[in-house]
Order: C-alpha cells, then sequence, then structure tokens
C-alpha cells in the first residue's frame, strides 16, 4: 500500500463523517425489468377486467351461492378425510416398510410402487367405474358360497366414497415416504437407548422414534395437504360433488364457463392461502433444532409419547 | 444365522455364579469376524473394565451381552440365562421378541453419546421406561426419579431437556435413566469419551459411587486411573479376543503381552 493510497482512503473515509450526499449504486436493470413487467401485467388486467366474456358481475353473483359453497364444503371434507387416511395409513406402511419381516417389507413397497406409479387421475376413474369390475361387494369365506356381506357396488362406491377412496388410498404412497424419511432421520442411537431400557420395538417406535420423526414429517405433510386440496378437483371426472364438479354441472347448462371457473378458482386461491399460512407457522414450530433454551415438544409429539412419564 | 451346535450339545446348564459369562463368543458383521472367541466372566458385585485399541471389537461384545447384538457362536451367560435362548430339554429355543426385552430390562446400558431422548424432560427420560415398561405409577416413578437425580447430583434438574444441559450432565441423566429400571448389571461403553476432559471427573465419581454400593459393571475405557482405582478386573482386548486379564495392578503396571505393553505405552 502506497502513501497516497493510504492518503485517498483516509479522504474518503473523512467525506462520511461531513455532510456530503452518498450515492448509492443504481440498479437500473431492475427498474427497467420492474416497469415492463408492470407494463404487462396492467395491460392484461385491464384485458380481463373489459373482457366481457369473463362478465365479473356474474362472478360477484356466484360467489358465494349455495351450490358453490356445498362444493367448497365437500373439497374442504375430501382434503381433511384423504388427508386422515393417508397420514394414518403412511405410518402404518411407513413402519411396515422399515420392518424386519420381509413380508410386510415386500407388501408395503409394492404398495408404494403401484399408487406412486399410475396415475391419480386413472385411479379416480377407475374407483369411479369399481362397478364396471365388480357388480356386488361381498365379503365372506373364500371359494365358498358364504357371504357376511353382500351389497350393490353402486350403493356403497358412490362418487363421494370413490373420490374419498382414490385420494386417500394415493396419498397413503406418498405420505409413507415422507414418513420414512422422516424416521430414518432419527439417531440409531435413540433405538438402542430403547431396546436396552426393555422397550419393545413397537413402544420405541411409538413413544421414541415417532415423535421425533415429526420434526421432519410434518413441513411436508403441510405440502401434502396444499398438494391434496387442489388435487381434489381431479375428481370432478367421476362427478365427486367437489367444487369442479359443482360449478361445472350449472355452466354445462348456462354455458358461463369463464366467470364459474373464475369463482372456482378463486376459492381454491383462498383456501391454498390459508393453508400456506398455517405452513408458514408449522415449518416455523417444528423446523427449529434442539438448540439450547429451545423447542419444547410440541402437543402433537407429547400426544404421541403418550400419557406415562411426568 | 447362528449355529450354535455346541450349545445343543452341552446345553445351557445354569452356570456358576457369574454374572456374566462368555467362552468362545463369535460375532461377525458380513464376513469379518469382530469377535474371535471371547473368554470372559465377571462375579456379582465386581467392576470389570474392558481395554483395548479401537476396533477391538469392545463395543460390539458389551451390545451382544443385552442382545443388541446376537451372535454367531460361543456361549454368553448373563444373570444364568444363556443370552437369547430357552433351554427346555435338550434343546434350545431362541427366545421372542418379548422376552428379550424382558432380559434386557435387567441390564441397564450406558453410551458414549449419552443417547437421552431429546423431546422428554431429564426426568421423563428417567420415568419412561419404568411406567411403559413396568407399569410404574407416575407418582411413584417420579419421585423415585427425583431420588435418583439427587444421587448423580442433578438435583432440581428434572424439568430441562436434555439439549439445555452439558454433556457431563446428560451423561449423569443418562445414568440415572439406566438405574431407574433397577438393574442388576451395568454397561458402560466409553461413558466419558464424548466430555470436555473438565466434565470427566463428575461422570466417574458417579461410577464410582456406584461400584461401591456393589453394583455389576462392566466399563469399556480409556480412563486409566479410573481402572486402577475402581476395577477388580482388567480385560485387555484386541482383534476380537481378550489378550491379557488380571486384577488392574498386574494388567496395567506390568503387563505380559507385547500387544498390551504397545496399547498402554500409548494411551498412559
Ligand atoms: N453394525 C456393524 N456392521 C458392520 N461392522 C461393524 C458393525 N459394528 C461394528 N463393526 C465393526 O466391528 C469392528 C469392531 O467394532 P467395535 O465398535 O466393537 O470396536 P471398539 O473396540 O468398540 O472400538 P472403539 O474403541 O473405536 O469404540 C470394527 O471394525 C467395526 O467397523
Ligand atoms: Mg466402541
Amino acid at each position: 500500500m502506497t502513501t497516497t493510497d493510504s492518503t485517498q482512503g483516509d479522504r474518503a473515509l473523512a467525506t462520511r463523517h461531513d455532510d456530503i450526499e452518498v450515492v448509492p449504486l443504481r440498479h437500473w436493470g431492475r427498474w427497467a425489468a420492474a416497469a415492463v413487467v408492470a407494463l404487462l401485467a396492467a395491460s392484461l388486467m385491464a384485458s380481463l377486467a373489459r373482457n366481457p366474456n369473463l362478465e365479473w358481475g356474474t362472478v360477484g353473483d356466484y360467489l358465494f351461492r349455495d351450490f358453490v359453497l356445498r362444493g367448497v364444503g365437500v373439497t374442504i371434507m375430501l382434503t381433511v378425510v384423504a388427508m386422515l387416511i393417508g397420514t394414518v395409513g403412511g405410518v402404518v406402511v411407513a413402519v411396515m416398510r422399515l420392518s424386519a419381516n420381509p413380508v410386510l417389507r415386500a407388501v408395503a413397497s409394492l404398495y408404494v410402487w403401484f399408487f406412486r406409479g399410475t396415475p391419480l387421475l386413472v385411479q379416480i376413474i377407475f374407483w369411479g367405474f369399481l362397478a364396471a369390475l365388480y357388480q356386488r361387494i361381498q365379503l365372506g369365506i373364500p371359494f365358498t358360497d358364504l357371504h357376511v356381506i353382500d351389497v350393490s357396488t353402486n350403493a356403497v362406491v358412490g362418487p363421494v366414497v370413490a373420490a374419498i377412496l382414490a385420494l386417500g388410498l394415493n396419498e397413503i404412497a406418498y405420505a409413507a415416504e415422507v414418513v420414512r424419511g422422516g424416521i430414518l432421520a432419527v439417531d440409531r442411537g435413540q433405538d438402542d437407548a430403547s431396546l436396552a431400557l426393555g422397550l419393545t420395538k413397537s413402544q420405541a417406535m411409538r413413544t421414541i422414534t415417532l415423535p421425533q420423526a415429526m420434526r421432519v414429517i410434518v413441513p411436508p405433510m403441510g405440502n401434502e395437504t396444499i398438494t391434496m386440496l387442489k388435487s381434489t378437483a381431479l375428481v370432478a371426472v367421476i362427478g365427486g360433488k367437489d367444487l369442479l364438479t359443482a360449478v361445472q354441472t350449472v355452466y354445462s347448462q348456462n354455458f358461463k364457463v369463464m366467470p364459474l371457473l373464475v369463482v372456482a378458482a378463486l376459492w381454491y386461491l383462498a383456501l391454498v392461502s390459508v393453508l400456506s399460512v398455517g405452513q408458514y407457522f408449522l415449518e416455523r414450530r417444528f423446523g427449529r433444532g434442539h438448540g439450547p433454551g429451545g423447542s419444547q415438544p410440541g402437543l402433537a409429539q407429547r400426544w404421541l409419547a403418550g400419557r406415562k412419564g411426568a | 444365522m447362528a449355529t450354535m451346535m455346541d450349545h445343543e450339545r452341552d446345553g445351557a446348564q445354569a452356570p456358576d455364579e457369574a454374572m456374566v459369562r462368555a467362552t468362545g463368543v463369535r460375532k461377525s458383521f458380513g464376513g469379518t469376524e469382530v469377535l474371535k472367541g471371547i473368554d470372559l466372566h465377571v462375579r456379582p458385585g465386581e467392576v470389570s473394565c474392558l481395554l483395548g485399541p479401537s476396533g477391538s471389537g469392545k463395543s460390539t461384545f458389551l451390545r451382544c451381552i443385552n442382545h443388541l447384538e446376537t451372535i454367531d457362536g460361543g456361549r454368553l451367560h448373563v444373570d444364568g440365562h444363556l443370552v437369547g435362548y430357552r433351554q427346555r430339554g435338550d434343546k434350545l429355543h431362541e427366545l421372542k421378541a418379548s422376552e428379550v426385552a424382558a432380559r434386557r430390562r435387567e441390564i441397564g446400558m450406558v453410551f458414549q453419546r449419552f443417547n437421552l431422548f431429546p423431546h422428554l424432560t431429564a426426568l421423563q427420560n428417567i420415568t419412561h421406561a419404568p411406567c411403559l415398561v413396568r407399569r410404574v405409577r407416575k407418582e411413584q416413578a417420579r419421585a423415585e426419579a427425583e431420588v435418583l437425580l439427587e444421587r448423580v447430583g442433578l438435583g432440581g434438574r428434572g424439568g430441562a431437556y436434555p439439549a439445555q444441559l452439558s454433556g457431563g450432565q446428560q451423561q449423569r441423566v443418562a445414568i440415572a435413566r439406566a438405574l431407574a429400571m433397577k438393574p442388576r448389571l451395568m454397561l458402560f461403553d466409553e461413558p466419558t469419551s464424548a466430555l470436555d476432559p473438565e466434565l470427566v471427573g463428575e461422570v466417574l465419581d458417579v461410577m464410582k459411587d456406584l461400584a461401591r454400593d456393589g453394583m455389576t459393571m462392566v466399563v469399556v475405557t480409556h480412563e486409566m486411573g479410573f481402572a486402577r482405582e475402581v476395577a477388580d478386573s482388567v480385560w485387555f482386548m484386541d482383534d476380537g479376543i481378550v489378550v491379557e486379564h488380571g486384577e488392574p495392578a498386574q494388567v496395567l503396571g506390568s503387563p505380559v503381552h507385547e500387544r498390551t505393553k504397545a496399547f498402554l505405552s500409548k494411551v498412559l
């Protein structure tokens, strides 16, 4: 470093203390890009707003109509029930996949392979047309004519039940992978310690491993829920009575296709936004490390750990 | 899988008074034999220290004692039972998982990395197994846990989570957790190796206290001071066998075997 350099440096420093304006670097590129984007967005909005085919008035008319609200209700119900089935089943399949029993392992792997390997839409149509495969559902002693249960398939598996089955059974496969990842993320020493204390494998899984796996499992399951909410729209192909089915039924009669699709889209957006906020808090809650003074176990963890202990 | 021919021949006759008796215990992982015929015995109330270089099979042998690993050959008796088997007539029957778990309850184990349950408080760590496994009432388990915490010098810290405790404190909770099951035998696998030097003493003190109370202990350790002061016998392992054993003064002071000498010259 030369003397000139250092004096210049000193002077530059000195100017900071004087009341001389400091000009930060201007990001002209960003401003230009923002302007272009704003212009494009504004013109798109204007075109949508002025497009007579969208009929914003009609959108407003339909937004809170009974059939729409009923559809929203079914969509929420499908999401909740399918996620419940998926989560409970996912834990079972994940534990089976990690079991020492080769038969359980094979069955679980086959399940995941099949349900992840075929499109959800195909599965939905399959359940919707189950009656084409089995006209009657019979439960009895195999290879005899004795039946405990004998009912018509269509009477039991209506569109909503078919939708629940399709979404739930499919979700099990995905949830199982999430849960398996969570279980594998728990330190193996935890298992050693549990077994050394005389816990059985299932006691160790239920009270030690799974509660710790929750930290890893919960955030992606939030994502799964958001995905599920949108996937429920697929059941419209079998008339699943969800939000999309509801608006489709109406627009196929009055041909107000675009306004009614906008109604559905607004509802999906609203529901996903609510879930995303929930997801944000879940991630904050569960994403934390076990640092000093850090996280206390959550409600679910305490519940899983059981009622024993202090 | 375990082929235990010699068991079937001369059965699992009740051994002498030993708490642990190993005869020719073998164990392989994949193709590599890690235990190549371990002979070792620990009498009730005795403290035995296992020494030996890294990879000599000390941890593996300790894990065989409470059946965290199955053995591939030889005989291993713990507290009068053949580990993993029950004798009926002249046949040995492999134990069910629930029976294995029941036998493990009589054996406490303390790990190098503590392995406390991070989602439970210190107190819950201690009461968890007694309540779940021994069906002890919650209030009683709590009261006993408080006494144990007091005993390991952590009275009043029961509400802390493991992450809020120092390594030495965590290891003392882990010892209390093992003691809560009222074991007849305690296994320690390098209980102070993961600790900062200044925290080693507090854990060793708890272990010395336990030894004075007559607990039967098998301790894998590199703490020569502890071995010399507390151990009744020292077993030096190398490459899957016991090379040399005896009283601490003899094995540590005037080792006979070259491998023992080489090892001791490095750690002392
Ligand atoms: N689960 C396992 N699978 C395969 N190999 C293993 C397994 N556990 C231990 N080993 C191998 O067995 C050998 C003995 O390991 P062990 O942990 O018993 O040694 P150690 O004497 O306790 O060593 P250290 O002082 O490093 O703890 C090592 O070579 C190790 O790599
Ligand atoms: Mg070891």
